[in-house]
């Protein structure tokens, strides 16, 4: 287990260092200079000239990367100076709302297809698998944004059940501060979620229900209900490791969405307002925390499945 | 294997619908000319009906006529990215996986650096960077989505080469080259198509959500997503056609092609499994 942990581990860090080099290439491709871009078009020379200085623009690249490294290492994401605050501070400000939202969207989307991909795999092929299925393509085929649409339309214009925008308030995790408002989001991000998880759970849960030890079981006599929560459900738990780990990009890209859309005041939106607004500091700051995100969850994801499934530790 | 997948009656459909989506495209506007350049602020927000039979919207773009003009690119760049892709990441999963040690390591890795970063966030950000053309997003979304068919193709290739007819090849003195682009590719043929149908859905949701998000082609270009972006603006005053056709049509071509995907895979399996 020792030796796993320790490959699995070098090789985060080997994707990591990846990321961070590709972050540093896309900043070096900044139309003009990265003074300009920051200082504006019409800055003075001796201007651009204490900017280079002041972040090291004028040593050689190599070393630049390592400046940029040691930065990102001692916590330092970078500096807005449109928002005139550090990219850090506004991440740390943010995160919670997304945490909120993709949170409670990840969690009633596996209540959700967890169960759903068992009942599949059992009826397999049945009227409830083919409704099942053809749903979740349809939702699959989304852009999530017109899922979004649909659901305001459907829930916000006309009827008014719930509001098209979610909480505004400016405190932390201020998205809570009105709970009706975090519905459609929540709705959207949960149906997203559910078509791309019980695809994969029914598969999951069908290999599953090949397997010998599921037929000596029901050889045995166990009840059916038995073989579904002690055999098949439990392999289903397995296979959402694995997914939970893969899916953090999904999960994060669709964030962005709903974020533009409800006008939701979460990461996604900054990176979404940076790019907009020429902001590039933060554009790179939030590119770099997602890769940590992903690679933090791939690995997770790897180091969970070894424990519980000890064949993986080769 | 055409012949078997034949009798897949939804697979036949999806194509069936493929092909009028294309026509509809490309050769609808030879019926249903109209002009996508030029703004006329006198026929603007004008409900379906009479000449103009699914409206105009807030420039005073014939909606028909900018549906057919605006799935050209979502075509054109899903099937060009779906290839470029799919045959950048056979080559660099078969290269790793016959290679294998530290070479293989070392392109996985790439693969995973890549992975790490989500498309949609990489591409904002070059559209920040550079305007954007066709063959400039073609080029970017390829290089952001081969690393699927690599894994995969990696996968197919470790337990291939294990197989007699790959040493057999090899033990007749086939060069590496040889192996790969003789023995290896055409053996994982069905899993590149499956995975190259599924790519074109997956660009084509990709570039609306793009365009949707104000970052992809610049006007005059007409797009499905940038339509429905414009047109959400206007969902509230109720001019629900300059919104659903165009979400309908995205999501029409996306059911579809991986539609098509899915038949195709349940023709291959069925072929290993029969074999």
């Amino acid at each position: 287990m020792r030796g796993f942990l320790l490959r699995r581990l070098a090789q985060a860090v080997v994707v990591l260092l990846g990321v961070t080099l590709i972050v540093f290439l896309l900043e070096r491709l900044t139309p003009g200079s990265l003074a300009h871009a920051i200082l504006g078009p019409r800055a003075s020379a001796q201007a651009v000239a204490a900017f280079n200085t002041a972040n090291g623009l004028e040593h050689p690249i190599v070393i630049q990367y390592l400046d940029f490294l040691g930065r990102l290492v001692r916590g330092n994401l970078g500096y807005s100076y449109r928002l005139n605050q550090s990219v850090g501070s506004l991440i740390a400000h943010q995160a919670p709302n997304d945490l909120i939202l993709v949170g409670l969207g990840l969690v009633f989307a596996l209540a959700i297809a967890l169960p759903l991909g068992i009942a599949q795999a059992v009826r397999r092929n049945r009227a409830v698998d083919q409704i099942a299925t053809g749903a979740a393509l349809a939702l699959y085929s989304m852009p999530s944004y017109w899922l979004a649409l649909l659901l305001i339309a459907a829930f916000s214009i006309g009827t008014h059940v719930f509001p098209p925008e979610a909480g505004q308030s400016g405190a932390t995790a201020g998205i809570l501060s009105d709970p009706k408002g975090l519905a459609l989001p929540v709705l959207t991000l949960t149906l997203v979620n559910v078509a791309w998880f019980s695809r994969y759970l029914r598969s999951a849960a069908i290999d599953t229900l090949a397997q010998d030890y599921v037929r000596l079981a029901r050889a045995k006599g166990l009840p059916e209900r038995l073989v579904l929560s002690r055999h098949v459900l439990r392999n289903s738990l397995l296979a959402v490791v694995t997914l939970l780990g893969l899916s953090v990009p999904m999960l994060l890209t669709a964030g962005l969405v709903v974020e533009y859309v409800f006008n939701i005041p979460g990461v996604g939106l900054s990176y979404y307002t940076a790019a907009a607004n020429a902001d590039y500091p933060v554009e790179l700051g939030v590119t770099v925390i997602v890769g940590l995100a992903t690679v933090l969850g791939s690995l997770l994801a790897d180091i969970s499945y070894a424990i519980l499934d000890p064949r993986v530790r080769r | 294997m055409i012949g078997e997948f034949r009798h897949n009656r939804l697979g036949v459909a999806a194509v069936v619908l493929i092909v009028l989506l294309i026509a509809f495209c490309f050769l609808g506007p030879l019926i249903h000319p109209s002009d996508q350049v030029h703004a006329n602020i006198a026929i603007t927000n004008i409900g379906p009906g009479g000449s103009h039979l699914f409206g105009t919207d807030a420039n005073g773009y014939d909606i028909l006529g900018r549906l057919m003009v605006g799935g050209r690119d979502s075509l054109e760049i899903g099937v060009a990215v779906a290839l470029l892709a799919t045959l950048l990441g056979a080559l660099w999963g078969a290269i790793a996986g016959l290679t294998g040690g530290a070479l293989d390591a070392l392109m996985m890795r790439v693969v995973d650096t890549l992975l790490a970063l989500p498309a949609i966030f990489v591409l904002i950000y070059l559209a920040t960077v550079v305007q954007p053309t066709v063959p400039l997003l073609i080029a970017v979304i390829s290089l952001l989505s081969w690393l699927g068919p690599a894994r995969l193709i990696r996968g197919e290739t470790l337990s291939l080469r294990t197989r007699e007819f790959v040493e057999a090849a090899r033990a007749a003195g086939a060069s590496r080259t040889r192996i790969i682009v003789r023995h290896l590719l055409p053996n994982t043929v069905g899993t590149l198509v499956v995975n190259a149908t599924f790519q074109v859905a997956d660009a084509i949701i990709l570039l609306a959500t793009l365009s949707f998000l104000g970052f992809g082609l610049p006007p005059p270009a007409a797009t499905w997503g940038g339509m429905l972006s414009q047109g959400t603006t206007y969902l509230l005053d109720g001019y629900w056609w300059e919104v659903y056709p165009a979400g309908f049509l995205i999501m029409l071509t996306v059911i579809a092609f991986n539609l098509v995907g899915d038949a195709i895979r349940e023709t291959v399996d069925s072929r290993v499994r029969t074999r």
